[in-house]
């Protein structure tokens, strides 16, 4: 009975998720460790540190396991390494910034690494929650224009007086009670499930072609409208809160799902000439999109000033060669934003090329593991909600290591899961509990075990 | 939908593979270049957090570093600086380094690949990393020597082991301290480089090794020996030894420096034109051998070579097709012949180790962070200029300009010394160059050496005698005297 039973049981994979998930933890552990020895007297300071990161991702896990038994066994192990790997960095950028005070003299500052795991706490936490509360992807369906609205409004908060923040020229901060949170982060999120659910009841008009211009299947111009609009407030964000990664990475997210969705190539010309334009008009109309080109082209035309942070990563890459200097060997600090925007840079110095490699992969799997998600999802709100939350991961993960590496110009924005940022962090570990709850609909069986038991027993009668 | 969310993840995929080849060229193929950078402080403050290993005479170290308490934790210290600033180079801050400083900077900063096991060692031992130590081949007494005798005139003097090539002493005047470079005062560096840069007797300059210079007459050995290895001259064939000549196809008449022939009936043996270093003679023999000849003797001695001793020296020249005036004024070591110290010494050391001219070296051994010898510096041949019987007699001519020729000054008493002084014609009125390339004892020599005094004094053969055969017979006796 029970031998003919375990034939039909879909493997769950929970035990390799939990086997990949310790290796996550040791990974960062060991760099810790490693950071403790090379920078400091070689005692491990952060045990307690590496114990709640640990606790908080097996709790994690058994939520998972609990909530969602069918999920993607890959999804929060890769991730979970990432975050660790940013936390040992932060630690080890931490004992850099305790060497300068001491040498300088003045007081010791507080290391971050605790405010960041505080942040990865409460990313975590977030993610139960979401695996918890939202049972069904398909009910966040529901929230369309809510999530649409809160999107918007996230995306302008930071303009508002008192609690807006103008950071480095940019404003893209809100700070109350003493934190500050970069709410573009989130509405990434709230806007990728408004696009969704925004795409798939329309995405058959959208389709339709209305005439052919230069061979180009044009769509009606009432359905180009809410394109059009969603290219106006990512310009809006860029223009008022000089955010040029976040309007690249929201315009990017958006064509890629009109395009799932319509699956209509034109689409994705419109979109390319649009942000052509968008481009052209920016880098005409703002003195810091010009100086960010240039700087992309001549880096080394101004190597202290202009060019100076893309100059610095480029030695620490440098620096860092094919096997890194090694943690806590190299001189990341001298990067400025070492431990957010130019975390990457950190990374490949003191872990080199292989472990660079190493980290782009893991975003990689997620990739990967997030596009099966979407592919074996049966509705296509699904569908279109996973692709679009995976491509928000991989997109922004190229506009930044591709930003500090001088690929692309850069634009600023932080790393997913490895850089210093509470906003970041909830935000992509409520991307990751979204892809785990579509996965485990995805791979879970039609049938319940239980149904399975009640025919089987009918049968045998 | 399925399809495009295949290509979407294909083209997410294609830009973080492209992230990887963008990353793989920065990393590993442009590294090198952005190393090298200026203002790149990453490679200066390793260097710096590391102790450096010394440079050692024998035991005593000639550069070394001492632990300080400020952000660079070492501070590069020369004990005796003036005298081996030549050797040694600076190592500064804001100005790279010099000589074997810079030549040996992989071993010197621990980056050599011979230290993996011991960086492997110090890691797991936790203890800081050290760099290696270099031996060098030079005899501290011949080096003293030389910049004593020197005395400050602008000059160089290069002595070799001839049997080894090993570098006894490479001395430049004036020297400069390198203390003043490599403090950790970027400010004063740059005053105090400012002050060495301008001064107008280029104390920077390693002479010995970058300056070439017309070697005049001590270029008549390498002629003397080309007539030799010809075949047709031995050391009593009689020459042509006039007053003076006439340079074929010009008006130009050649003379002697003391204006009279060399010899009764104008004539001369090769044994005596090269004692009273008869213009007319070599000149003449320089047509008949012809350039081809004496550029391919001259080229066996090293010219148009480069040595890395690990310093690169520049390249000895010998002119390129001359038509037969040049040649006999290229044959007297005039014309575009031009020359370093090192090369006029790699010329005595040939004729003094039976015609095989060894490469030369400074570094005898290198040492690993515990002062373990890693490596120890086979000496080789850079090939046979002249056969062991031609190399014999050329001593034995060279004992006779110091015996009975134009270099008394520098005779040491028991002692068969051999040698050739020179006269480098400069701009016309402009003190010439004096120079002297000799070798001692002659039956077995211990000692090659070549001594220029730059613009040293009069346009007569004398100047050779009178300034420079003096200060190689001092290094001579410091070397001999051992």
């Amino acid at each position: 009975m029970s031998q003919t039973l375990s034939r039909y049981r879909v493997s769950t994979r929970r035990s390799a998720e939990l086997a990949l998930l310790v290796g996550a933890w040791l990974i960062g552990v060991f760099a810790w460790i490693l950071v403790d020895a090379n920078t400091g007297d070689g005692s491990l300071g952060g045990w307690t540190s590496l114990i709640s990161a640990g606790m908080l991702l097996l709790i994690a896990h058994g939520v998972v396991r609990w909530q969602a038994p069918y999920a993607d066994p890959l999804l929060l192990p890769s991730v979970a390494a990432l975050n660790m790997l940013g936390l040992a960095m932060i630690h080890r950028l931490d004992a850099a910034d305790a060497q300068r005070a001491a040498s300088n003299g003045s007081p010791q500052p507080t290391p971050d690494v605790y405010l960041q795991l505080t942040w990865m706490l409460v990313g975590l936490v977030a993610f139960m929650l979401v695996l918890s509360f939202v049972s069904d992807h398909r009910r966040l369906q529901r929230f369309t224009f809510t999530a649409g609205f809160a999107g918007i409004a996230l995306l302008f908060l930071p303009l508002l007086p008192v609690i807006g923040n103008e950071v480095n020229g940019a404003r893209l901060w809100i700070s109350f009670l003493g934190f500050t949170f970069q709410p573009g982060e989130l509405a990434k999120v709230a806007l990728t499930i408004f696009f969704a659910g925004f795409l798939v009841t329309r995405r058959h008009s959208l389709a339709l072609v209305h005439r052919k211009i230069f061979g180009l299947g044009v769509p009606r111009a009432k359905d180009v409208g809410p394109l059009l609009l969603v290219w106006l407030a990512a310009l809006l964000v860029l223009i008022l809160e000089r955010d040029l990664g976040t309007s690249l990475l929201l315009f990017g997210l958006f064509i890629v799902m009109l395009y799932v969705a319509t699956g209509r190539r034109s689409w994705v010309i419109i979109g390319g000439l649009l942000l052509t334009v968008g481009g052209a008009l920016a880098y005409q109309a703002f003195g810091h999109v010009q100086i960010r080109f240039n700087v992309w082209l001549h880096p080394f035309d101004d190597p202290t000033g202009n060019g100076f942070q893309i100059v610095q990563s480029l030695y620490g890459l440098a620096n860092g060669g094919i096997f890194g200097t090694g943690w806590g060997q190299g001189y990341p600090q001298l990067v400025p934003f070492s431990k957010t925007d130019f975390i990457t840079s950190a990374l490949g110095e003191e872990l080199g090329l292989m472990g660079l490699i190493a980290i782009l992969l893991l975003f990689a799997i997620v990739v990967e593991r997030g596009a099966r998600a979407a592919i074996a999802t049966r509705d296509p709100f699904g569908n279109l909600l996973a692709i679009g939350l995976t491509t928000a991961i991989g997109i922004q993960t190229f506009i930044v290591v591709g930003g500090v590496t001088r690929l692309v110009p850069l634009t600023g924005l932080t790393t997913p899961f490895l850089s210093y940022g509470g906003s970041s962090l909830v935000a992509n570990y409520i991307i990751i509990a979204i892809l785990i709850r579509i996965s485990n609909a995805a791979r879970a069986p039609e049938i319940t075990d239980a149904q399975l038991v009640m025919r089987q027993e009918a049968a045998s009668q | 939908m399925i399809r495009q969310i295949n290509r979407v993840t294909a083209v997410i995929v294609f830009l973080l593979l492209a992230l990887i080849i963008n990353i793989s060229y920065i990393q590993v193929f442009e590294a090198r270049d952005l190393r090298g950078q200026a203002g790149n402080q990453r490679v200066m403050l390793t260097e710096y957090s590391r102790e450096r290993g010394p440079i050692l005479l024998g035991s005593q170290a000639i550069a070394e570093s001492t632990s300080t308490d400020d952000a660079l934790k070492y501070l590069r210290e020369y004990p005796d600086a003036e005298t081996l600033a030549s050797v040694t180079g600076f190592y500064s801050l804001v100005y790279g380094a010099t000589g074997i400083e810079s030549a040996e900077n992989d071993v010197l900063a621990g980056n050599d690949s011979r230290f993996f096991v011991d960086r492997l060692q110090q890691m797991f031992a936790n203890r800081e990393p050290k760099g290696g130590a270099i031996r060098l081949t030079i005899d501290p007494a011949a080096q003293a020597a030389a910049m004593k005798a020197l005395n400050g005139r602008t000059g160089a003097v290069v002595a070799i082991d001839p049997s080894t090539g090993a570098i006894l002493a490479l001395a430049s005047s004036p020297s400069f301290d390198p203390n003043l470079l490599s403090s950790h005062n970027a400010s004063d560096i740059q005053t105090n480089y400012d002050e060495l840069n301008a001064d107008p007797d280029q104390p920077l300059l390693n002479r010995p090794l970058a300056m070439t210079l017309p070697p005049g007459s001590t270029f008549k050995l390498v002629t003397a020996a080309a007539a030799l290895e010809s075949g047709k001259y031995s050391a009593n064939s009689e020459l042509p030894g006039p007053n003076q000549i006439n340079l074929p196809g010009t008006d130009v008449q050649l003379g002697n420096w003391n204006d009279k022939a060399c010899g009764p009936g104008d004539v001369t043996t090769l044994q005596r034109a090269l004692e009273i270093s008869c213009n007319t003679a070599f000149a003449w023999l320089g047509m008949e051998l012809g350039a081809d000849a004496i550029s391919e003797q001259a080229k066996k001695f090293g010219f148009e070579s480069e040595f890395a001793v690990p310093m690169t020296a520049a390249v000895s020249r010998f002119p390129v097709d001359p038509n037969k005036p040049q040649t006999a004024m290229s044959a007297i070591g005039q014309f575009d012949v031009r020359a370093t110290a090192l090369q006029m010494a790699l010329v005595a050391a040939g004729i003094a180790n039976d015609g095989v001219v060894m490469k030369p070296y400074l570094v005898s051994q290198i040492l690993g962070p515990d002062l373990t010898v890693l490596q120890n510096t086979n000496p080789s041949a850079f090939g046979r200029a002249m056969s062991v019987e031609n190399s014999k007699i050329l001593r034995d001519m060279m004992v006779g300009v110091v015996a009975n020729g134009t270099a008394s000054k520098a005779r040491i008493s028991g002692i068969a010394v051999g040698g050739k002084t020179g006269t480098a014609e400069n701009a016309p009125g402009e003190p010439a160059h004096a120079w002297f390339v000799g070798l001692a004892p002659s039956e077995s020599p211990k000692i090659a050496i070549a001594v220029v005094l730059q613009n040293g004094g009069g346009a007569t053969e004398v100047s050779g005698n009178s300034l420079a055969a003096p200060i190689a017979a001092a290094v001579m006796r410091a070397v001999l005297d051992r």
